[in-house]
């Protein structure tokens, strides 16, 4: 993929928890309709970098969107702002029917021709959530749930999506979909940071990636380069 | 028969006035897992705004209601910015110490300005009708009817429109619902707003029932809706207009039939049975659902 415009920016990213650093003077970029994935063992920090970006935590550095500096915007005007994430354990309401939970997250739009589309859209990638679209989240399965929150982003209409572990916990086949998924919608055209533990998967859809290790960004480069590299293969894609 | 009617005239009529103040708790507890022990106070400052205005503007019936209700929502916002906001990520038992205090301070500061017991003007001209032993007067109807179309319009608020599915959510985990583009601040603001404003309602109800108001009126009758919310299933909203009723139901009960000094004891007694039996409420669960 040739180099396009930046389109995140994050640089010198420090998190503190308590006085450990989770993240540790971290810089990096992702370019309009890249793939980016951070990878790295629990804890090396990766959630708290997606946790900073979307405004859930306080942090000292900088992160830029578009050219315009999201230090001081609350999380909800940086998903007006074009930013959606879907975090860790999905964050499905589930006391909120599968409707309810997309409906919710158009919040911040007033295109109602376009949200009625984007509803089709979601449901046509999902069919298994117009199925279950008038049952509560909390009845849903994991993969369905994983298939929610992903359309929950969708609906939010932010063009780059911030995925947190979308993997986590589900069946192999189960994770080929959502990646295969990933890959459609960045087609279609959306940019996504995806942090994952699974580095295998989620490097051979990236174009690009970092390797953290607590706190840290210990390698970068292409999704090829890194999964060629020795370290990686044996830290991280089992030898 | 008819006296059991007219009874039970009388409890709808009680136990929609608990309802209204019931469902502030339940709203307040449902998204910030706190409970308001100043909502009580609130509620008299609702029957006391409503003696404001029909004293001194003259406004009818309807304006005054309005009024009362949007006063109270409003110092009920007010509060939350002020008082509770700073508490939020604070441990619990500060924010309701924080609840008592606020709750002793609208006492006393009504207390200081109004140090004697009020008589609220007669809004409406109440006629009573007589069918045999039965009668029936147009406030209580009123009351009644009234009570009824607010917790209408709160259900629908809550389960049919954007801001009450923000408002659910929110109960469930707050954390996630900024990443849904939802302010949760102003979710929790309106969330006050509503609940006090009924509040400030069942205040100018109860205040037009039993005509005279005090600083004080609201602690002992706060304390038992809180128990109606309780007995519903603290969180839930349909929990909280059914624990109205039926403490409603069992206090004019007992009253009709053993001397009026047993209502109290005998109310509070069946409720801690109910507990007992159900430690989550009616409605509750062990995992509610909230709001």
């Amino acid at each position: 993929m040739t180099p396009s415009e930046k389109i995140l920016a994050v640089s010198h990213l420090s998190v503190d928890y308590d006085s450990i650093h989770a993240v540790d003077d971290i810089s990096f970029d992702v370019g309009k309709g890249e793939i980016v994935t951070l990878i790295g063992a629990n804890g090396a920090g990766k959630s708290s970098i997606l946790r900073a970006i979307s405004g859930l935590i306080p942090y000292n550095g900088s992160i830029s969107y578009a050219g315009k500096d999201l230090k001081n915007i609350e999380a909800d005007q940086i998903v007006a702002a074009g930013i959606a994430h879907v975090p860790e354990g999905r964050g499905i309401f589930g006391n909120l029917t599968v409707m309810e939970n997309l409906k919710l997250a158009t919040w911040q739009r007033k295109d109602k021709e376009q949200i009625k589309k984007d509803f089709e859209n979601v449901f046509s990638l999902f069919p298994r959530l117009k199925e279950r679209r008038k049952q509560q989240g909390g009845m849903l399965s994991g993969g369905e749930q994983q298939m929610l929150a992903v359309g929950r982003a969708l609906m939010t209409d932010a063009p780059m999506l911030l995925l947190d572990e979308p993997s986590m916990g589900l069946s192999p086949v189960l994770v080929r979909d959502i990646f295969k998924i990933i890959q459609d919608i960045n087609q279609a055209g959306k940019t996504i940071l995806l942090v994952e533990q699974n580095a295998n998967m989620s490097l051979h859809i990236a174009s690009r990636g970092y390797v953290l290790e607590t706190g840290r960004i210990v390698l970068s480069g292409t999704g090829r380069e890194l999964t060629g590299n020795p370290k990686v293969k044996e830290a991280y894609l089992g030898g | 028969m008819a006296y059991i009617f007219q009874q039970a005239l009388n409890a709808l009529q009680l136990g929609s006035i608990y309802a209204l103040i019931a469902l502030g708790y339940t709203m307040v507890y449902g998204i910030l897992t706190m409970i308001n022990f100043a909502h009580g106070d609130l509620f008299m400052v609702g029957a006391f705004f409503c003696f404001l205005i029909a004293f001194y503007l003259h406004l009818s019936f309807v304006p005054t209601l309005l009024l009362s209700m949007t006063g109270v929502a409003f110092l009920g916002v007010v509060i939350e910015r002020l008082a509770y906001k700073p508490l939020r990520n604070a441990p619990r038992v500060s924010a309701i110490i924080t609840a008592l205090g606020v709750g002793l301070f609208l006492e006393n500061f009504t207390l200081a300005l109004a140090p004697y017991p009020k008589h609220i003007p007669t809004l409406l001209e109440n006629t009573t009708w007589t069918l045999g032993t039965l009668s029936i007067s147009s406030l209580q109807i009123i009351v009644i009817v009234l009570s009824l179309v607010l917790m209408l319009i709160l259900d629908f608020i809550v389960q049919r429109t954007k801001a009450g599915m923000a408002m659910r959510a929110i109960s469930w985990d707050k954390t996630i619902v900024p990443l849904m583009g939802v302010p949760v601040n102003k979710i929790i603001s309106l969330t006050f707003a509503l609940g006090t404003g009924l509040g400030g309602a069942a205040g100018m109800m109860y205040g037009l029932a039993y005509p005279v108001i005090d600083p004080y009126m609201g602690i002992m009758v706060g304390w038992k809706a809180f128990i109606c919310a309780v007995v519903g299933g603290i969180g839930n909203i349909r929990g909280a207009m059914i624990g109205g009723f039926i403490l409603g139901g069992v206090e004019i009960m007992v009253a009709a039939f053993f001397p009026s000094t047993y209502r109290d004891f005998v109310a509070f007694t069946l409720l801690l049975v109910l507990l007992i039996v159900r430690p989550y409420g009616i409605l509750g669960k062990p995992q509610p659902q909230k709001v």
